[in-house]
């Protein structure tokens, strides 16, 4: 039984991770109908920033409390990501507004792949042990255990979310972004600015996807240039596998798949006497997705949207 | 440009493609290997452009195909099998060792159900679902192949499959370099004249293709599903043979990349390089042969040649830009560059008979 409720912890750790950068995805689907590829590079800058700054913590503040550094560090880490981000649609994304949708894409790859590069030049390729803030003793709960780390995940996430559901729902922004999400020229006319709401929805994605790259870095210990890849494709899935472009989908589906992931990890070997292992666990995530998307074309919350004529 | 001034420019550019392997294997085969892998790119492009560019359906697991036919000339052509399966071996005594024409269409064939197998459930996605659950089967393939030796040991895993045969031709052995009097002629060549005829046979079957009514039916459904369907089109058979066309392509190209490697690993089938082949054909301009394969020559030589010029810049650097970062700088630049001035391609196909893309905002 502590089996399945360490594997639990763990997946709904892993999934808030996923959630925090699927939510960048789906926003930006969902606004400018764009695959933002680079939004796993967002969050690798954001994590490998606050290791650079961490490396660099001036002397003398060295009696900070190493709560409140790892505070600083991310908020510093989230303002140069929000920077990044609102360099990259100015840049690659805006001029192609208009162009035959696989151009964006394109650059969109492009981008990621220019960030990757920027950062083994910057940063050297070697990976980097992340240093940990947080006391490691970790807390017991009926038979598993959880580390301080992953509690301060979870609750970093839930925050975040619940933030982020405050500014989407309740302010003017949050208006202006759901109104230009539904029609864009409309919401022109009726006095939104859709440019900048755009700018908005980039800056905020990038403020989660560093959120989510700091805590990424302190629950596995290392940080390197290629470590945005995998978790953004993971993100990407799980927004799909909500229904992209549906803010509380990409929530649910990141958690799912979290767990999905780490269960099926720790079962699978026992499931088929040990024929596959646990080096499959890459793939589940796909292969749930494959079967999902088989049964509810649009994902679990995904809205049934008729193919526009 | 009257007829006769076109068939002489025809003949000028054939003869340079003819001769273009005995030139580059003056300066040492590695320029002739570039010459054929890109070739063998150019290959995966057209292949891909039949479901990208004339079907519209976003595949960014299109490298799934062309591993399964690597992997099936890889197991069906190296001591793989016979080393792993003692009653193969006993079949075979002198080792396992299918011809050509075996595998290109058991590859071809395979790559194909695979393609289809991948449409039927996917069909009813619309685009970018379908571009992911593309993706999620390549990485399942791949995943496969690198976990494929335990229990039993198929793909032998990471390691990948070595000792691979060379392709055997009418008695020509690819792999060995052929002596035409006092002529040498590469076995790097050999192996261009034989992608560059593959590449030839393609382009005229993509243009064929395009020109038909399948190909009208595919392009209907590109711009426009629903439309497509009120005209009396199959949009799912006909969605269904575009993924089995491409994937048929990717198969054999697959085949051809691991007779030609002669070792083969998951390593080479990675979501990059999906995603290279796909920018490929948009950055040449989707949809049009000319194009794709421009945009294919382009990625596949461009870095190729930068490695050569990229040692003096790294002197330079103090060692900190090497060749291999620089090329990947500079592809990246590439592709944003050439996207922000060309949303459309390189050289994309004429307007005419095609709709605008719509504009949303």
């Amino acid at each position: 039984m502590d089996i399945l409720l360490q594997q639990i912890i763990n997946g709904l750790v892993l999934g808030s991770m996923y959630a925090l950068i699927a939510l960048g995805y789906t926003m930006v689907y969902g606004i400018i109908n764009l695959i933002n590829f680079a939004h796993g590079e967002v969050m690798m800058v954001g994590a490998l920033t606050s290791w650079w700054l961490l490396e660099h913590w001036p002397d003398a503040l060295a009696g900070t409390p190493p709560g409140l550094k790892l505070f600083i560090v991310a908020v510093i880490a989230c303002a140069c990501a929000a920077a990044l981000n609102f360099c990259i649609e100015k840049i690659a994304y805006r001029p192609l507004r208009n162009s035959p949708k696989l151009a964006p894409l394109i650059t969109a790859i492009g981008m990621s792949i220019l960030l990757q590069t920027l950062a083994m030049i910057i940063w050297k390729p070697n990976y980097k042990s992340y240093p940990s803030l947080l006391p490691s003793d970790p807390f017991e709960i009926a038979g598993a255990v959880i580390t301080p780390t992953q509690v301060m995940i979870l609750v970093v996430t839930a925050l975040s979310l619940g933030t982020l559901m405050w500014v989407v729902n309740y302010t003017k922004l949050g208006r202006a972004m759901r109104a230009t999400a539904e029609n864009p020229r409309v919401a022109g006319l009726m006095g939104v600015k859709p440019d900048m709401v755009i700018s908005a929805t980039f800056i905020i994605g990038a403020i989660l996807a560093a959120i989510a790259g700091v805590m990424y870095a302190s629950n596995y210990g290392t940080v390197q240039h290629a470590m945005g890849f995998l978790p953004g494709l993971k993100a990407f899935t799980a927004a799909v596998f909500g229904g992209i472009g549906n803010l509380a989908g990409a929530v649910v589906g990141a958690l799912l798949l979290g767990l999905i992931e780490s269960i099926g990890a720790g079962y699978i070997g026992d499931l088929t006497g040990g024929v596959l292992g646990s080096n499959y666990s890459d793939i589940f995530a796909f292969v749930v997705l494959i079967f999902v998307l088989t049964l509810r074309p649009s994902g679990l919350l995904g809205e049934r949207v008729a193919d526009r004529a | 440009m009257n007829s006769n001034q076109k068939k002489i420019m025809w003949l000028i550019a054939a003869l340079a493609l003819l001769t273009l392997p005995l030139g580059l294997q003056q300066f040492g085969n590695a320029w002739v290997r570039i010459a054929d892998v890109a070739l063998l790119y150019v290959l995966l492009s057209l292949g891909l452009n039949i479901v990208v560019g004339y079907a519209g359906l976003l595949d960014l697991g299109y490298v799934a195909f062309f591993a399964i036919g690597a992997y099936m000339y890889g197991l069906l052509a190296s001591p793989q099998l016979t080393d792993s399966f003692e009653t193969l071996a006993a079949l075979f005594p002198n080792g396992l060792h299918s011809p050509l024409w075996v595998i290109i269409p058991a590859g071809a064939g395979l790559a194909g159900l695979f393609g289809v197998l991948l449409g039927a459930p996917t069909l009813r996605l619309r685009g970018d679902y379908l571009a992911i659950v593309t993706l999620g089967f390549g990485e399942i393939i791949r995943v496969f192949m690198n976990n494929l030796d335990a229990p039993v040991n198929i793909t032998n895993g990471p390691k990948g499959i070595s000792q691979i045969d060379s392709l055997h031709f009418f008695g020509v052995d690819l792999g060995k370099k052929m002596l035409l009097g006092d002529f040498e002629v590469a076995s790097v060549s050999l192996y261009y004249y034989l992608f560059l005829a593959l590449v030839v046979v393609s382009v005229v079957i993509c243009h064929r293709l395009e020109l038909s009514r399948v190909g009208r039916a595919w392009m209907a459904i590109r711009e426009d599903e629903i439309a497509a369907k009120a005209m009396g089109i199959n949009t799912r058979n006909m969605k269904l043979l575009a993924f089995g066309m491409g994937a048929t392509f990717g198969g054999v190209s697959g085949v051809m990349f691991g007779a030609f490697q002669g070792f083969i690993s998951p390593e080479s089938f990675t979501l990059m390089e999906s995603v290279m082949i796909v920018a490929m054909v948009v950055l040449g301009g989707v949809g049009h042969l000319p194009g794709v394969i421009l945009g294919a020559v382009l990625l596949s030589t461009l870095p190729e040649v930068l490695r050569y010029i990229a040692g003096p810049l790294q002197q330079a650097s103090g060692g900190r830009l090497d060749a291999s970062i620089l090329r990947q700088l500079l592809i990246a630049l590439a592709m944003i560059t050439i996207m922000l001035a060309r949303p459309r391609g390189l050289w994309p196909s004429p307007e005419h008979g095609k709709s605008q893309p719509t504009s949303v905002a």
